[in-house]
């Protein structure tokens, strides 16, 4: 085998992988029983899946002989950026509705006081 | 394109596929409204990872600028979706 089947090989590996993990995240957003658990599943797709067809890009474009191509790289620096950012966003508003709707929270953190 | 790279890429959109249509059913069974704007958070970033797996399959990099938008746009929904559930305004 030849550089270019090799990076052809290496990109088929990960973007299976992330088709992969794609969907154990969906499953977990349909399956887990409260909003708080779905919250941890998309986790999935913003980190690692978004890395990994990253990583196949670059390697893609880059065995083309035309020197390094990195600028997906910008892909993942603006997701780690917004990722985090909507998450607590979201996690915020879903508390504030279950408190004004009287529903059940989650369980307060062990060693803090009751002003959260 | 070998065989083995173009194979790999329909498995890759199939799959996408299949979490997209798991993730559509969590938009429309709710049950709260923040369900409902994590499962467009969730369907946005899949979409955009669909623009990246079309740029290597018609090995094109025009399709980088379309990823970024959809990142950017999708954090700007997502952002004033959850800011209208904890206030009731988007901007005040």
């Amino acid at each position: 085998m030849n550089g270019i089947a090799w990076a052809e090989a290496v990109v088929a590996l990960l973007l299976v992988a992330s088709g992969a993990l794609v969907l154990v995240a969906a499953l977990g957003l349909a399956r887990l029983p409260d909003f708080f658990l779905r919250m941890h599943a998309p986790a999935l797709v913003s980190t690692l899946a978004a890395w990994l067809v990253t990583l196949a890009s670059i390697v893609h474009f880059s065995s083309r002989g035309e020197g390094l191509a990195l600028h997906v790289w910008l892909i993942i620096i603006v997701l780690s950026i917004t990722a985090p950012v909507t998450t607590i966003v979201l996690a915020r508003a879903a508390l504030f509705r279950r408190r004004q709707a009287g529903d059940a929270l989650p369980p307060p953190l062990q060693g803090r006081g009751p002003d959260r | 394109m070998s065989a083995l790279l173009a194979a790999a890429i329909t498995i890759t959109l199939v799959l996408y596929l299949v979490a997209m249509a798991v993730g559509a059913l969590r938009l429309f069974r709710g049950p709260a409204a923040q369900d409902r704007v994590l499962a467009l958070d969730f369907l946005s970033i899949v979409g955009m990872l669909v623009m990246l797996v079309l740029a290597i399959r018609y090995d094109s990099e025009m399709y980088f600028e379309g990823a970024l938008l959809m990142v950017l746009f999708g954090f700007v929904g997502s952002i004033a979706l959850a800011k209208f559930l904890l206030r009731g305004e988007v901007i005040e």
